[in-house]
């Protein structure tokens, strides 16, 4: 059914579903990159199983798992630069977290605290999430286009889902990149499913890489469940964007295998022998597998790193469940630059409604 | 540096400081239409800000299907000024992306109908970034879109659907009525740290010149204009129908009635203080719309006055409007909008209330 997870000529890949090099390692990856990437791509694994269990013991809202995906925002983390901008979709935790977003942030977005997107390190320029579906790559063209005007040498990575391409604000955006000549690249993280409609239902196109022949910029199709990969289709598309040589399109290859968000059951539109097939293709394991054999990954190191791993987890947990509750009149304070006259005299409403809920020893809501 | 160099740079600067330091003189003052106006503030945002940059289809060699673009391409090059791509969504998308980098994005869409293809970039991006981002970001951008009907445009030309921006979060809408507030008013809007929807009622592009100081001087956002003060009755209304209310109300000047004119300027935030007051001294109020008749900006003013000056009322606030129907072809154009007898029969009928 999805013979497109398979090395295929043509499809950019270094490490196969079992762990076996099959082309060169690019320049810039070692032991130690490879390393870094794998205990990354556990890191947000591991992440990412904390807050599907913080959603169903009711410590968090609904939560889009990137259960699968972690090379591919591993990859794309690995290869940007601070200076660049990221035009995140939302199942993009793994490359937030690499340009500095905090694990506690991540689940503060999630946890419906607009804080979480207070974003730090190189990400302070980054978007937030995107949850309208392909929105986002104009912006990244927006931003982009800033940049040529400006003639900085940056660029915008921008990510979608397969799904996304279906709309018109893809191919618009896209469109622009190849007539502007704009340093951004696009990446779909082709999961195979949008929600319930399987990749075959949304086009009738072989690869979604093609797409870029229709608006003049290069593609490239590369294995999404292969962090390096990833990182070297996304790193010399960087490259190229930087000197002025324009856009890319890359389709990076993959599977959800987990439902679509929490309030999703996948189950009843996927057979479970396709998603334990999928699992042969896992991106975490495959590495794990390739440094194990190489000698540089052993049971003792897996250990101490999930140790680690567990105990950065506990603390981000620990910092969101107890991160002081906004100011009640938080959510009118940032909508405009300066509060508009109307909206001061509704936040006095709201105030005068807390005084009365506080006096009568509670609040108004009716749950 | 030879003395040819020295000289151009001098030049230069000289250009500079006469773009940038201008004050009212007689080298500055403009006899304009509306829509020369806007071209005016534009030039003049355009000279006093490297980060604005005006975008839209056909804006560039064209001068933009109005002209209200015109001669800027020659001026300001290319890079400032953008011809882009037909597509609306992304016109309003990418100029989310530019303004999030601090560039002041000024984009034109050709038509009021056009325009809803940017409802999705307006309400779920450009109205909140800076709210999700918890001030991280923000998004300095204008959307302008010639609005309204009376000018025999085809379909899809001519709708008024300012109510729709305003009821978005995050947004203003900010509507002219006259050369000299388009210029005040469009200045404000560029130089403002958040988003605005711009709408230019196109009937009145080229109905009245007026003298102009490009000074650079913005007006006022999120205040009402009060273009006449009187005694027994307020009429509120805005952009084009701001014409036709100031001539009802001179023909009920003829038969003894002080109106008070109030052009609402911006929806969005609505200044209802200045509204309020009228109302409170007059007792009587119509409001003039030329947008569908339910669930719009003159509901909104309708019931706010109920809910804030209902005891200062001598009759019921009534409301002149379009028809909630889609703006019919050009040849029933003129059976929709709003005329000025329909404007002096609602403000008759408040009137004979006790």
């Amino acid at each position: 059914m999805f013979d497109v997870l398979d090395q295929t000529p043509g499809k950019l890949g270094f490490i196969d579903a079992h762990g076996k090099l099959v082309n060169e390692l690019p320049d810039g990856v070692s032991i130690d990159w490879l390393q870094q990437s794998y205990q990354h791509m556990v890191r947000i694994r591991q992440l990412d199983k904390k807050a599907v269990a913080l959603q169903r013991t009711g410590q968090m809202h609904t939560y889009p798992s990137c259960l699968g995906q972690e090379a591919i925002g591993t990859g794309i983390g690995m290869a940007m630069q601070d200076a660049d901008v990221l035009v995140p979709y939302y199942r993009d935790q793994a490359t937030q977290v690499l340009r500095g977003v905090s694990m506690q942030q991540i689940l503060q977005v999630w946890g419906g605290d607009e804080r979480g997107n207070l974003f730090e390190g190189a990400a302070v320029k980054d978007f937030p999430n995107c949850v309208p579906i392909g929105t986002q790559m104009s912006h990244a063209a927006g931003i982009a286009a800033a940049m040529k005007s400006r003639g900085v040498k940056q660029a915008v990575v921008a990510n979608c889902g397969d799904g996304a391409t279906s709309r018109g604000d893809v191919y618009e955006a896209l469109n622009l990149v190849g007539v502007w000549q704009l340093p951004m690249v696009a990446v779909i993280n082709n999961n195979q499913w949008a929600i319930s409609v399987p990749r075959g239902l949304q086009t009738a196109t072989a690869t979604l890489a093609e797409k870029a022949l229709a608006v003049g910029i290069d593609s490239i199709q590369i294995d999404g469940n292969d962090v390096v990969a990833v990182f070297q289709a996304v790193r010399n598309a960087l490259t190229r964007a930087r000197s002025g040589k324009g856009g890319t399109l890359i389709e990076a290859v993959s599977y959800r295998l987990s439902d679509h968000t929490t309030a999703d059951d996948a189950t009843r539109y996927r057979e479970a022998s396709e998603v334990s097939q999928a699992w042969e293709y896992d991106p975490v394991k495959r590495l794990q597998t390739y440094l194990h054999e190489l000698g540089q990954w052993t049971p003792a190191q897996e250990q101490s790193l999930l140790a680690e791993v567990k105990q950065s987890i506990d603390k981000a947990v620990a910092d969101y469940l107890n991160t002081a509750p906004q100011a009640a009149d938080d959510f009118m304070a940032y909508v405009f630059a300066a509060m508009p006259q109307p909206l001061q005299a509704q936040r006095e409403r709201l105030l005068a409604r807390l005084e009365r809920d506080n006096a009568a020893g509670g609040n108004c809501d009716d749950s | 540096m030879t003395a040819n160099t020295a000289s151009k740079n001098k030049e230069k600067a000289v250009g500079k400081s006469r773009a940038t330091n201008a004050r009212p003189g007689a080298d500055n003052v403009h006899g304009v239409t509306l829509v020369e106006a806007i071209n005016l503030a534009l030039r003049r945002a355009l000279s006093d800000d490297p980060d604005v940059v005006v975008l839209g289809e056909d804006i560039g060699i064209n001068g933009g299907v109005f002209r209200a673009t015109l001669g800027l391409r020659e001026a300001f090059g290319y890079k400032r000024v953008i011809d882009t791509p037909l597509a609306e969504a992304l016109i309003a998308g990418i100029s989310v992306g530019m303004a999030s980098q601090g560039m002041r994005p000024v984009a034109e869409i050709q038509f009021m109908g056009f325009i809803n293809a940017t409802v999705e970039q307006m309400l779920c991006h450009a109205g909140r970034l800076r709210n999700r981002t918890r001030g991280r970001l923000s998004c300095p951008m204008v959307l302008r879109a010639p609005f309204g009907g009376g000018i025999h445009a085809p379909e899809h030309h001519s709708e008024s659907t300012e109510a729709m921006f305003a009821h978005m979060p995050g947004l203003r809408v900010v509507i002219p009525s006259s050369p000299t507030r388009a210029y005040g008013l469009l200045l404000s809007a560029i130089r403002n740290p958040d988003p605005v929807v711009f709408l230019e009622p196109k009937r009145i592009y080229r109905m009245v010149r007026q003298q102009v100081v490009d000074d650079g001087q913005g007006l006022p956002l999120d205040t009402c204009f009060t273009l006449r003060e009187g005694t027994d009755l307020t009429l509120v209304s805005w952009g084009a129908m701001v014409h036709e209310t100031l001539l009802a109300a001179k023909q009920l000047e003829e038969i003894g009635v002080a109106a008070e004119v109030i052009d609402v300027a911006t929806i969005s935030p609505l200044d209802m203080d200045t509204i309020r007051r009228s109302v409170e001294k007059t007792g009587r109020c119509v409001v003039i719309q030329e947008a569908p008749r339910s669930f719009g900006v003159g509901s909104e003013i309708s019931a706010r006055i109920a809910e804030e000056a209902l005891l200062y009322l001598r009759a019921p606030v009534q409301r002149v409007a379009g028809y909630d129907t889609p703006m019919p072809y050009p040849g029933n154009e003129s059976l929709y909008m709003p005329s000025v007898a329909d404007i002096v029969d609602a403000a008759t009928a408040t009137l004979e209330n006790a």
